[in-house]
């Protein structure tokens, strides 16, 4: 059987159990008087539905992981073993072969000794799906029967439920630290490999970067550069453009919003200036690589000024509109948070309105505020789609913003995009870029939240 | 009362100091005013040009020009083996049809450059129609009908005017554009709607390129990120939020959750790369992988929501179940959850429409291969939306750039769909305690 048909069957089958349950639970407490049982009738009808629910998809979870890699193993067991002591790189393209071989979608004639690998794969696959069915089949039916055992007048059934529903949201909210746990190994552990073949020095201080690998050693410039200072300036660069568009026009249009404008004014400009936000960041890329760039590139030509035709200029400015909502939103929220009593004490005095905002609740704001642009700068340092699209690939060690300059993002999608082999340091090097990206954004956030956190309360 | 009078002075001095002052100040206030109001213009003006740039890039690619051709079905052509068997039928020479119609039509076009011209006056999918038709009913064969059929992608972007100015042209298209004028004199021109663009999947031809397949793929990853990122993320909030008791574990999955919100979406896909397809052995390119990717980016977002959805339920709902005997998570999930449940949904449509949109981590995960057939299964490769409009956006033919903005209208109306959703559910069920 399929695993998805299992799957149905044995949901199907639990929900059977559930009725079997609630119904053998009414049964005992008889007619009408299901208040001399511990729990509702539901309740029994829950437990034994997880009793045959869980065990079974526990193991279809543990059998589709390990299914893959053992029938892997068992395929390439019957394949000569002249062919089967080739180096690593050469096996993986052997199992991709057979791979292909099974789906049918190997191009020409096949070797076949590869065909009997294939034969043998799909004929294990068989037996490790029958296997399976019965055993899911067993368990389900086991734990149906075991619980239904247990039904009885005092039995505590709403407990054990909610002890299980607990469990499962305790999980759930440990999934986010998985993640991160995720995160921090798998681009640790490929950046230490990449280490390894590069030192770390050179990484963080060279100011050179080539990740042009050879493919044969004789070949001219065989070894690259990997020095990511000029990422990092690029990066910078971009950012800074990007804040020195959004943090003004964010700024002020929060502002406006909170202190001048009318509710109604207020009620249409807002959402509209967060479409903003919600555009895909592959749109934005699109719009600057063709309206943007063309626009500035033609800009400089006019003025005689020596334009590049993916100047930084053009990325950061599209992402400066990209985050004015961001910093928008965030600043709103700052400004409101500032008591009206502040206000009005500088009102008393005599201040006019813009000499309150700029002398009395701007520095009220400004952390907050401060904290909001920092995260605006660790979202403009991660935007990929962007500078993507729209900046150079040429690493540029430059402070000009009319020049090309690359990101560390632009360059984790060059080097991972495309045919890949996995243990070059071209690929591993997009992991350490990843690894500083990581970090770069995160001690950025950690200092944002932790301002945005203290300021919270300091009004509250 | 003779310090009185200096004191007086003095203060009538300062008061003059303050009127003296007044009308700069009063400038001063005007122009800090008008700043904001000028900086909130710019920004909707920046929302009007992307706007109007991509609609006006991208509404022709709706509309594609057919020309209508006197099709002779020649068996010479199409079945030389002359067994009318659907394998020798389908490996007949259907572009010849076209070509021997066109060169029937413009009998003065002798010359071979001009013939090689006239011969790419046609689409690629031109001759599939053709085949496609023949195929279905093989009695065509030696009959002779008119047919509307696609022209070629150049010359549908000349008969829309987006190849400038005439006297630029090169002279194949010279030729070309006077064949389309004598063809629009005949009346045998017409635009039509562009259904191949809505149900074709990708090709490196901009004439027979479509988004189905783009938009299955989408509809697959969104479907893995739905099914995975709601029942975890309101499962995580309420947990957090009704049952987490307050020590440095749940603060550490706050801040967690916090930093998660805000780490690159690139490296989401760097996760998926080494974990997924790598350790896990999932097919790379595969809907099932991106919606896992997407799940663990969406999460922090449905899970913030929800949190605060659950927060402005009132407590004395809470204090009323559990007084009248519920165990606390019945409370929960009888009453508080109903209440919050509005809330909840508003912040995972907007956490999903950022997915629908995101496009950088699938770029990891080899979700960028060129992939002809429509996806059929979570597991068979695919592309999606958003990667599909990269794509293309890299193309160099003149086509594909119509193509790309009609591809971002057809994602920003689903996106559209999807925040409109979210804000009438806001509307409808927004409860203010």
């Amino acid at each position: 059987m399929e695993k998805s048909t299992l799957l149905i069957l044995v949901l199907l089958l639990s929900i059977a159990a559930f009725y079997m349950g609630a119904q053998k639970a009414r049964g005992i407490a008889g007619q009408s008087e299901t208040r001399r049982l511990h729990s509702l009738p539901g309740f029994y009808g829950y437990y034994m539905a997880l009793w045959a629910a869980m065990p079974a998809l526990a193991l279809i979870m543990v059998w589709f992981i390990a299914e893959g890699p053992i029938i892997t193993a068992g395929a390439v067991a019957v394949l000569p073993p002249e062919l089967t002591e080739a180096p690593p790189e050469q096996l993986s393209l052997m199992v991709n072969d057979i791979r292909n071989a099974v789906s049918g979608s190997s191009p020409g004639e096949l070797d076949p000794a590869i065909r009997h690998a294939a034969e043998r794969f799909l004929q294990l696959g068989h037996y490790s799906n029958t296997l399976l069915s019965i055993l899911v089949l067993c368990i389900n039916m086991g734990g149906a029967l075991f619980a239904y055992k247990r039904i009885d007048i005092n039995f505590r059934a709403r407990n054990k439920v909610e002890k299980v529903l607990t469990l499962f949201l305790i999980a759930c909210a440990l999934v986010a630290i998985f993640t991160t746990v995720g995160i921090v190994l798998s681009v640790l552990i490929e950046s230490l490999r990449f280490f390894q073949k590069v030192p770390v020095t050179e990484f963080l201080f060279g100011l050179k970067w080539s990740p042009q690998i050879a493919i044969r050693s004789d070949q001219v410039g065989s070894s690259g550069a990997f020095g990511s200072v000029p990422l990092i300036t690029g990066t910078l660069l971009i950012s800074m453009v990007a804040m020195v568009v959004a943090v003004p026009i964010g700024l002020l249009s929060a502002i406006y919003l909170s202190e001048y404008s009318g509710p109604k004014f207020r009620a249409t400009a807002k959402p509209l200036l967060e479409i903003l936000a919600g555009i895909p960041t592959v749109v934005y890329g699109f719009f600057a690589a063709l309206v943007v760039t063309p626009f500035i590139r033609d800009l400089g030509a006019r003025t005689g000024l020596d334009v590049s035709s993916e100047s930084a200029l053009a990325a950061g400015l599209v992402m400066g509109i990209m985050i004015i909502p961001f910093v928008s939103s965030l600043s709103d929220d700052f400004i409101n948070a500032v008591p009206q009593a502040l206000r009005d004490g500088a009102y008393a005095l005599g201040a006019t309105q813009s000499e309150t905002i700029r002398q009395v609740v701007m520095p009220a704001a400004l952390p907050g505020v401060v904290g909001g642009i920092l995260l605006a700068v660790s979202r403009a340092i991660g935007e990929t789609m962007i500078v993507v699209m729209a900046a150079g690939l040429g690493a540029n060690l430059t402070f000009n913003p009319l020049e090309a300059v690359t990101t560390v993002t632009t360059q984790i999608v060059t080097l991972l995009v495309g045919d890949q082999e996995f243990d070059s340091p071209k690929t591993l090097a997009a992991f350490a870029l990843g690894l500083l990206l990581f970090l770069l954004t995160l001690a950025l956030n950690i200092i944002a939240l932790r301002i945005v956190r203290k300021y919270r309360e300091q009004y509250e | 009362m003779n310090n009185e009078v200096p004191q007086s002075t003095d203060h009538q001095r300062v008061v003059d100091l303050v009127i003296a002052g007044l009308p700069k100040r009063r400038r001063a206030e005007k122009r800090f005013r008008a700043y904001g109001l000028i900086s909130i213009i710019a920004g909707l003006l920046f929302l009007v040009l992307l706007f109007s740039s991509i609609i006006s890039k991208g509404y022709t690619a709706f509309i594609y020009t057919n020309v209508a051709l006197d099709i002779t079905y020649d068996a010479e052509k199409i079945d030389p083996e002359g067994t009318r068997k659907p394998d020798s039928l389908a490996n007949g020479d259907y572009d010849a049809l076209w070509k021997a119609s066109l060169f029937r039509l413009f009998p003065d076009v002798t010359d071979r450059q001009k013939k090689r011209t006239l011969s790419a006056f046609m689409g690629s999918s031109a001759g599939q129609r053709l085949r496609d038709r023949v195929l279905s009913k093989p009695e065509l064969i030696g009959a002779t009908e008119t047919l509307w059929l696609p022209v070629d992608d150049n010359i549908d972007m000349l008969a829309k005017g987006r190849l400038g100015q005439e006297d630029e042209f090169s002279e194949r298209l010279k030729d070309s554009q006077a064949w389309l004028k004598i063809l629009q004199g005949k009346g045998l021109v017409r635009k039509s709607l562009n259904t191949e663009f809505f149900t074709n999947g990708d090709s490196r031809e901009p004439d027979a390129a479509g988004i189905w397949g783009a938009v299955i793929g989408s509809a697959f990853t969104l479907l893995v990120t739905i099914s995975l990122s709601l029942p975890i993320g309101i499962a995580a909030a309420i947990y957090l939020e009704e049952f987490a008791p307050r020590n440095r574990w749940t603060d550490l999955i706050e801040v967690n959750i916090n930093n998660l919100a805000a780490v690159p979406s690139i490296v989401f896909g760097l996760l998926g790369l080494a974990v997924f397809i790598n350790l896990f052995g999932f097919p790379r390119s595969s809907p099932l992988v991106g919606g896992l990717v997407l799940t663990l980016m969406t999460l922090p977002v449905i899970i913030i929501a929800g949190r605060s959805a659950l927060k402005s339920v009132p407590p004395s709902v809470r204090e009323a179940a559990l007084g009248v005997g519920a165990s606390s998570v019945q409370m929960v999930f009888d009453h508080v959850l109903p209440l919050a449940m509005p809330g909840m949904l508003t912040g995972a449509i907007i956490g999903l429409a950022r997915a629908l949109g995101e496009s950088a981590p699938l770029l990891m995960i080899g979700m960028v291969a060129f992939i002809v057939d429509v996806p059929t299964s979570m597991s068979s490769p695919s592309t999606v939306l958003p990667v599909q409009i990269y794509l293309w956006a890299d193309s160099p033919e003149r086509a594909f750039t119509e193509r790309t903005s009609a591809a971002i209208l057809v994602l920003l109306a689903f996106l559209i769909v999807m925040n409109g959703l979210a804000v009438y559910l806001r509307k409808r069920y927004e409860r203010r305690w």
